[in-house]
């Protein structure tokens, strides 16, 4: 059996130990905001936090989060209003929004490592995260105001 | 969107539309003759004969307005409702954006060609302004005034006097009005605008940045089951014989169940193969891992890409088809003038949509309802119809967020893939496409080898142009064995070639598809914008001259470009004309902003220029590119000039603009599809990279030409310039002459 936290609340799981997290969060506890990319940790999509850093769910089974607490982004912010959630909103961010889930979460957890982020900084954060509709701009942007630095 | 699309056994999503209260404005109150504009399009123009329900104001006030093109990014679920709601004038705020499911009524829903506002602008006027008149003449009646006394101005109608009636109050009486004629609207002057115009926060940007919106891949209701396909590895192979035992001993899997090979010519049929149903995504992955297929392979097993480029390039030597022909270039090159010549190749390339094809079907009482993230809901109705033995009205098609589309998702073989497996299983059954799927069977964006030769006069300009274009024909998806172009693929970008050239030959050769081929954000463009606009670049360094400079001699005078029969994108040569001065005052926009010849590059970095009209729209880009310390190129900046006539919602336009940025450069960096004995090899983004944050121009400036011409594309037209302009500068940074994409394949990324 296995133990885990997701977004605050305790969860077991007794399936497949080698299933990854996203399956596990997305067809069994039905919370989609989490998306499939590519299954192979290349595109970001899948992006959540585990203890608070974050992680690629698609390739992190179920037995690696034994004890674990997890964050999706329906878990980032109660009310949507995380700064990089509200950054995102202000320099309307997302085309498709597919991908805008990972992105947030993963420059979530870049803003907690480096709450000013330099330029570098974003770009090895957010170089593993694809957004297809070519929103990197913004996103850089939005990073820049949500930790309150120039953009 | 709504969030129950995710649970679709609750309440609104079996639902009518409207309440019974209601008062429903559709277009259909509108004489049919009303967009009167002929066009050679097939469909799409008269599918837009029959405009119908957009419109519905409910008792409590709230304007619903139905959404019937489908949302993959480019805000046209946001930008259409903006025009109707401006006509109405209706409060934003109070304005209710519901999708429409896939039916004829409501005109074309096939979300492609960058032609949503361009196709629907003056018919969502006209709803708009037809319900504002009912409004108008219900307050009219209930006040007993005279109608010219009442005006509607935010979602109530005014009387000269000042009193008012809120729209919710007026909607019962208004939907006992007479249908108003055209001759009776009154279309709101620009200054009047309310929306057009303005930046407006799309709809569902609050879902997108919280995880709520609802994706085709999210889409979930009681008792459905998991499947995963697994496919002939090449292009029309057939299953011998198969073997589940293993599949089946994975815990969670349900069943297997076989999917037909498509009959010739493969439309948008499923490929075929064999299905692996579980109990969720994972489980039916792990399953279908397992299954042991023999194929016969069939005749592409053979098929190589390397040897298939080499035979574009050769075909593109030898004449072809003529689709275009002024004056005499054999005679001119005959003269013996300076002859140059080149040849240019682009390789196949895949979507890559971040979504990978998902839908989820039930079948019911002979019946199905769909879920999913298609470009094109009715598209979905026939192939599924005739897929599974309905008709397409026995099929409803709803249409999700979809994350990304490019094309891909205007054709729905995962759709009836899920429909054949769910009337097989009796059960809801959702398909989801991994990753290596969606590279590996696409409907992918062609290959073309191209030639040009010029002869040149003593300024080096061209006295004779000849241009050939070799590519497997998008045709091929409708009549098998199809070689050559069908009018659009020719009608972008090599038949409409703007330069002033007395002698100019356009040609397209033939050859055969060996995967399914199929549109691709700016499809045929992209590949003629890079060949055109290198050619003009070589010639403008072999008659040493500016870039900027030479391109606008080489456009000639601002004028109307003069075509023979041109394709136009399907739209009417006199409400579109090819306008040459707006084609020269992007470049010149785009030369002014970027700094061309003026400002202070850093050591090594170098511009390069291409412009190209596509979808009615002008646009023109400069690209800013070096070489780093790894002989890698990187692209700085790009600043992109958009001409495309009237706009909706500035910021969503710029968006499709910094996004075509992107995606123009993962084209010339990276983009590259190849096969061996049939087989796709690029599986995931380790080998089918595009372009991440840190290859992505860091800098893209986008400047919009202010316009009040008729509404153009913008969805597209950014892409075909981004290449060239890109090579361009790497040729001026370096010297390096690239012909050839990706510069990844020449070691140059």
């Amino acid at each position: 059996m296995i133990r885990l936290k997701v977004n605050g609340a305790s969860k077991q799981f007794d399936g497949d130990p080698d299933m990854p997290l996203l399956w596990y969060v997305r067809d069994m506890l039905e919370m989609s905001g989490t998306k499939f990319g590519c299954g192979a940790g290349l595109c970001g999509a899948c992006t959540v936090h585990v203890n608070g850093v974050a992680q690629r769910s698609c390739v992190t089974q179920m037995k690696a989060v034994d004890g674990k607490s997890i964050t999706t982004i329906e878990g980032l912010s109660a009310q949507g209003d995380h700064p990089v959630q509200k950054a995102w909103e202000q320099c309307n961010v997302p085309q498709c929004g597919y991908c805008q889930s990972g992105q947030i979460m993963q420059a979530a957890s870049l803003l907690k490592e480096h709450a000013k982020p330099t330029d570098q900084q974003i770009d090895d954060a957010m170089a593993g995260n694809i957004c297809r509709c070519g929103t990197y701009p913004r996103i850089r942007k939005a990073i820049k105001i949500a930790a309150g630095v120039q953009a | 969107m709504s969030v129950n699309i995710a649970l679709v056994d609750r309440r609104g999503f079996l639902g009518t539309l409207f309440s019974a209260g209601a008062f429903v404005i559709g277009a259909q109150l509108l004489p049919v003759e009303l967009d009167g504009a002929p066009t050679p399009l097939p469909d799409a123009a008269k599918a837009a004969f029959h405009p119908s329900v957009y419109l519905g104001i409910e008792p409590d006030g709230t304007v619903i307005a139905v959404a019937h093109r489908s949302e993959m990014g480019t805000g046209s679920r946001t930008a259409l409702p903006m025009i109707l709601a401006d006509e109405l004038d209706a409060d934003w705020k109070r304005v209710r954006i519901q999708q429409a499911i896939g039916d004829k009524k409501y005109g074309d829903q096939n979300t492609d060609g960058s032609c949503s506002v361009r196709d629907f602008y003056d018919i969502l006027r006209q709803a708009g302004a037809g319900g504002r008149l009912m409004l108008e003449r219900a307050a009219a009646s209930k006040w007993g005034v005279p109608p010219s006394e009442c005006k509607a101005k935010l979602h109530q109608v005014v009387h000269t006097s000042g009193k008012t009636l809120g729209f919710g109050e007026l909607a019962a009486l208004a939907a006992q009005q007479p249908v108003p004629k055209k001759e009776e609207l009154k279309l709101k002057a620009p200054s009047e605008f309310r929306y057009i115009g303005k930046d407006i926060p799309i709809t569902d940007l609050n879902d997108l940045v919280t995880g709520r919106g609802v994706f085709g891949m999210d889409v979930k209701m009681p008792g459905m089951v998991y499947a995963s396909i697994e496919r002939s590895p090449v292009y029309g192979g057939k299953m011998k014989s198969y073997d589940d035992a293993e599949a089946k001993k994975v815990k969670g899997v349900i069943a297997t169940a076989v999917i037909d090979p498509f009959k010739p010519p493969h439309l948008f049929q499923p490929l075929g193969g064999v299905a692996v149903i579980a109990d969720n995504t994972w489980t039916a992955m792990q399953g279908r891992k397992k299954l042991k297929v023999e194929w016969d392979l069939g005749p592409h097993a053979t098929w190589d890409s390397k040897k298939f480029k080499d035979e574009l390039l050769e075909t593109a030597k030898k004449p072809g088809r003529v689709v275009r022909n002024d004056g005499d270039v054999e005679a001119e090159f005959a003269k013996g003038g300076k002859i140059i010549e080149a040849s240019y190749y682009v390789p196949h390339l895949a979507h890559a949509a971040m979504e990978p094809p998902a839908a989820l079907a039930q079948y019911k009482d002979g019946k199905f309802e769909i879920w999913t993230a298609t470009q094109n809901p009715q598209a979905v109705q026939d192939t599924v119809a005739a897929a599974c033995g309905v008709k397409p009205s026995d099929v409803t098609c709803h249409v999700t967020l979809l994350g990304g589309g490019f094309g891909r998702k205007s054709k729905p073989d995962y759709v009836a893939e899920a429909a054949i497996l769910a009337k097989k299983l009796d059960k809801p059954v959702k398909v989801v496409w991994s990753r290596e799927e969606d590279l590996r069977f696409d409907f992918f964006h062609a290959a073309a080898g191209m030639y040009i030769k010029a002869s040149v006069d003593q300024k080096g300009k061209p006295t004779a142009w000849l241009q050939r274009s070799v590519f497997p024909p998008i045709a091929s998806t409708f009549a098998a064995g199809m070689e050559y172009g069908a009018p659009f693929e020719v009608g972008m970008g090599w038949n409409d070639m703007a330069f002033a050239v007395p002698n100019h030959r356009a040609e397209n050769g033939p050859a055969k598809n060996h995967v399914r081929v199929g549109w691709m954000r700016a499809v045929a463009n992209i590949y003629h914008a890079f060949a055109i606009h290198s050619f003009v670049d070589e010639l403008a360094v072999a008659a040493n001259r500016d870039r900027v400079e030479y391109l606008l001699d080489l456009l000639g005078p601002a004028r109307n470009l003069e075509l023979d029969k041109p394709w136009n994108n399907g739209k009417p040569i006199s409400d579109f004309p090819y306008d040459i001065g707006r084609l020269r005052n992007v470049v010149q926009v785009a030369a002014d902003k970027s700094g061309w010849g003026k400002r202070k590059l850093p050591e090594g970095h170098a511009l390069g220029i291409a412009a190209h009209r596509s979808f009615l729209c002008y646009v023109a880009c400069v690209a800013e590119v070096s070489l780093d310390a790894k002989g890698k190129a990187k692209v700085h900046r790009i600043d992109i000039v958009a001409d495309p006539g009237m706009i909706i919602n500035p910021d969503r336009v710029r968006a499709q603009f910094e996004g075509a940025a992107v995606f123009g450069t993962s084209i010339a960096l990276m983009g590259e599809i190849t096969a061996q004995n049939g087989v796709v090899e690029q599986t995931n983004f380790h080998n089918y990279p595009v372009s991440r944050m840190t290859e992505a121009p860091r800098e893209i400036n986008v400047h919009i030409v202010p316009s009040t011409e008729l509404p153009a594309g913008v969805g597209e037209p950014g892409v075909p310039p981004v290449a060239p302009a890109i090579c361009n500068a790497l040729f001026a940074a370096t010297g390096k002459r690239v012909r050839e994409l990706p510069l990844k394949r020449q070691g140059l990324a």
